[in-house]
């Protein structure tokens, strides 16, 4: 093994409510491909931001070339030769290509500015040559295609001396083809002594390119595997594998009969092939996959946010047309968003006034508010929901996440759904009132209630689904009864793997 | 809540120092004429007219900052209001003159205002439809119509004469208990907005939108009706000035009627706590701003501040609104 070049020891970190990372050791060679896989908020990002800059941790010391480092800001990382490239490309893309490499460091010495441009497009060609960029360096950055524009990127990585090269779902947006030359690219780097850490989610491209793999799991390290160890299975082994916790209430019986039915659902953007899928009164059914698997878009496309570019929806049998959410909401399917800060509740008022305001058509004489019967479903709504708030006429942006979202499920509660689609319905809530949330959504199964359960926490999924569908890449990739579930087949078919 | 307290005070404060300058100012100038003893009967009636043509100003000015806040609160914003206005008056001028077109007012009236109700309604569609900026919409609003208003009477003035003094007196210039027209005009408008803002399920809805839009439509309400009907109210009222102001001065001048006059209206909504952003303002807010609005440059006059500096001394009131607003904000999340 070639010599240690980066080790970070020990690295904690956490966020308001969220233990991020603890604990975490990561060791990085010279000329190393190393990837870094993990679930959704397993912490690969937080530390990847760590080492570059991004954030500082709480706790823990990194080494290069075996001296203490720390990383303020991501200009002193780039300086130690550590680049970081996020998943979302941060180019300018009004500027052209050379413009982009040496954005922020154009050469200053005096002379016309003409002068000074050619300088950059003359030292710019022999880095976009090195990495088989073959455009010309003044072609603008927003005609390149997404492969492109990352190879600028790296590009950019190059020209400040990078050692350490981290790269952030580097393949999302790519063609099969970029991706193949994006290897070809990165075996280059290793041979002339770049180190490059590599997240993703796509263990087979894992297991094409890696010499080595760490897994985290909810923030800590849960293994690593050596080259000639690395396959689907061995990484998947390790990102899952927690005990399950007992605080999932079953008290509803046998799911009864169908309430919503999509078939042949696609929307504008959407990959492989279409969605089809029922719910059945009485049934809660996890939706699980990974971040850009398509759930939420799914969820929104039949809620009415989204646009739907084929198939249908169907409560108790007869077709609906929904083009925007008060369709869906007629129809009594109503959605619990993934953001409820931006999405799902209106932070500056009231929790009366969220409370009531999908269903202020009900609560209206002469369509002027009715005040009494307003006050009266929010006081029931939080007596129901156990909603902790000094009064119905706090501002609901003051209250913490979990009453938040109680706020959010009372909102739609008072009007009486069939179908609830929740999106995420415990991220960032604490513990009680998770355990409260997972009450209630048992009871509403027990009442009747369909509910599709977006989730990216796989103790969820088990916990609290009667069967699950799993989704990759815009399509259904299976779909699990409850007696088949565990964690190990859910990420199977969420990595893209298949089950004959 | 306290911002409205403070804009009260702010309110009275200039009153009181208006009402105090205007009396020793008089008081002085007698004194300086050589009287021997105050003319207080001359005083009184200065005063009484100051204040009834201050009234008027205000309830005129207020019709057009209630179709500003209404729109304000849903998130929108007008910068046409000013060229409607002008349109408005022009229109209704030619309509009504004899030389012209000789119409009776009513329907002429009725015309004109539902002219502004269609502008209204195409500066709302290519909002929420064509998703065009409200800014960039009414800016060009603003252009359109005021050529407008200029090529339709040829850039002529437009006078009524004497053919409508009868229903100029009962339209604007006659008062009733004790009030100007334009104040009773107001009142009523400032009356029903209030319940539609603060007491239907409408306004709870514009508020809604103007707060998080995306939160109001994933609650199932109709976003883009309602900003429509915002739009049209602000056009109408626009309008309503428009007629209004024909009234009062007897004479529309379509190159300049109206010139500024969104500014005006944005201003006293924002004076009176609408916040740019959307969601947030009241009808008694509204009030106020555009009393502080009209009674301002007033008081810089009375004080001596040379009325040059009147839009300088406008510009900074509002600045320090606008100040103050951020502080409070922020002083009131750090002590939670």
């Amino acid at each position: 093994m070639s010599e240690l070049l980066l080790e970070a020891r020990s690295i904690s970190k956490s966020f308001p409510g969220v233990q991020a990372l603890k604990d975490v050791d990561l060791r990085l060679h010279r000329g190393e491909v190393l990837a870094v896989v993990g679930e959704n908020g397993a912490g690969k990002s937080t530390l990847m931001k760590i080492l570059g800059g991004v954030y500082t941790a709480d706790a823990g010391s990194i080494l290069l070339d075996r001296r203490p480092v720390v990383v303020s800001d991501v200009d002193h990382a780039q300086r130690l030769g550590i680049a970081l490239i996020h998943q979302e490309l941060n180019l300018a893309e009004n500027l052209d290509v050379a413009a982009n490499i040496f954005l922020g460091r154009e050469p200053t010495w005096g002379g016309p500015l003409r002068l000074i441009r050619r300088r950059i497009r003359h030292d710019a060609k022999p880095i976009m040559d090195r990495l088989g960029l073959d455009c010309s360096p003044s072609k603008l950055v927003s005609d390149l295609s997404i492969g492109r524009q990352q190879l600028v990127e790296i590009a950019r990585a190059l020209s400040l001396k990078t050692r350490i090269l981290i790269m952030d779902e580097p393949t999302s947006s790519l063609t099969q083809r970029e991706t193949e030359r994006l290897y070809q690219v990165i075996r280059d780097l290793k041979r002339d002594g770049i180190s490059v850490l590599y997240i993703s989610h796509r263990l087979k491209e894992v297991e094409a390119i890696a010499d080595r793999v760490v897994v985290l799991r909810d923030g800590r390290n849960a293994g690593e595997l050596k080259a000639g160890e690395i396959n689907h299975a061995a990484m998947v082994r390790l990102m899952v594998g927690r005990e399950l916790t007992k605080f999932f209430q079953r008290t509803r019986g046998a799911p009864g009969k169908r309430v919503l039915d999509v078939h042949e659902l696609a929307w504008s953007g959407k990959t492989g092939p279409s969605i089809n899928f029922t719910l059945r009164a009485g049934e809660i059914v996890g939706l699980a996959g990974l971040v850009g698997a398509g759930r939420t878009e799914l969820a929104e496309t039949i809620f009415g946010v989204r646009k739907r570019i084929a198939g249908s929806i169907h409560i108790d049998g007869a077709p609906l047309r929904i083009r925007r959410p008060k369709d869906a909401i007629r129809a009594g399917i109503f959605l619990v968003p993934e953001d409820r800060r931006t999405q799902g509740l209106v932070l500056a008022e009231s929790v009366r006034d969220n409370l009531s305001l999908p269903s202020l058509d009900r609560l209206q004489w002469l369509r002027l508010v009715a005040r009494k019967r307003e006050k009266q479903l929010a006081d029931a709504q939080v007596k129901q929901l156990n909603v902790r708030t000094p009064s119905i006429r706090q501002t609901v942006g003051l209250l913490s996440g979990g009453n938040q979202q109680k706020v959010i499920l009372g909102k739609w509660l008072a009007r009486g759904p069939r179908v609830l689609i929740l999106d995420e319905p415990t991220r960032g809530v604490d513990v009680g009132a998770k355990t409260e949330i997972y009450s209630l959504m048992d009871q509403l199964a027990a009442n009747g209630l369909a509910i599709l359960m977006i989730s990216s926490d796989l103790e969820e999924i088990l916990g609290m689904s009667d069967r699950v569908l799993v989704m990759h890449e815009g399509r259904l990739a299976g779909e699990l009864p409850r007696e088949r579930m565990n964690e190990e087949r859910i990420m199977h078919l969420a990595t893209g793997g298949a089950f004959k | 809540m306290k911002k409205f307290i403070g804009l009260f005070c702010f309110l009275l404060i200039i009153y009181g120092v208006l009402m105090t300058s205007q009396v020793v100012g008089m008081v002085n100038k007698q004194r300086e004429a050589g009287a021997s003893s105050i003319d207080w009967a001359r005083i009184e009636k200065a005063v009484i007219d100051n204040n009834y043509n201050l009234l008027e100003r205000v309830g005129l000015n207020g019709i057009v900052c209630l179709g500003a806040a209404i729109l304000i609160i849903s998130g929108g914003i007008d910068l046409s209001i000013g060229s409607v206005v002008g349109l408005s008056a022009t229109l209704l001028a030619m309509l009504l003159r004899n030389e012209d077109y000789g119409w009776h007012p009513v329907p002429a009236i009725l015309v004109v205002l539902l002219m502004g109700s269609l502008i209204g309604l195409i500066n709302g569609l290519l909002v929420t439809k064509v998703r065009v900026q409200a800014f960039v919409v009414t800016l060009c609003g603003l252009f359109v119509f005021r050529g407008a208003a200029r090529w339709v009477a040829r850039d002529n003035v437009k006078g009524l004469g004497v053919q409508y003094d009868g229903l100029t007196e009962v339209l604007y210039k006659s008062e009733s208990l004790g009030l100007p027209r334009s104040v009773i005009y107001f009142l009523v408008l400032a009356i029903i907005a209030a319940v539609f803002l603060h007491l239907s399920i409408y306004g709870r809805y514009l508020y809604a939108i103007g707060n998080n839009e995306r939160a109001a439509r994933y609650s199932g309400i109709a976003t883009d009706r309602y900003k429509l009907v915002a739009y049209v109210i602000c056009s109408t009222l626009a309008a309503l000035y428009g007629v209004l102001y024909l009234m009062k001065h007897n004479s529309a001048q379509p190159s300049s009627d109206g010139n500024f006059l969104e500014l005006y209206a944005i201003a006293g909504a924002v004076l009176g706590g609408c916040s740019l952003r959307g969601g947030e303002g009241n009808i008694l807010g509204v009030f106020i701003g555009t009393a502080i609005l009209i009674l301002l440059p007033n008081l810089t006059n009375m004080i001596g501040i040379p009325s040059s500096l009147e839009y300088t001394v406008i510009g900074g009131a509002l600045l320090l609104g606008a100040i103050l607003d951020e502080v409070l904000r922020r002083f009131g999340t750090v002590q939670k």
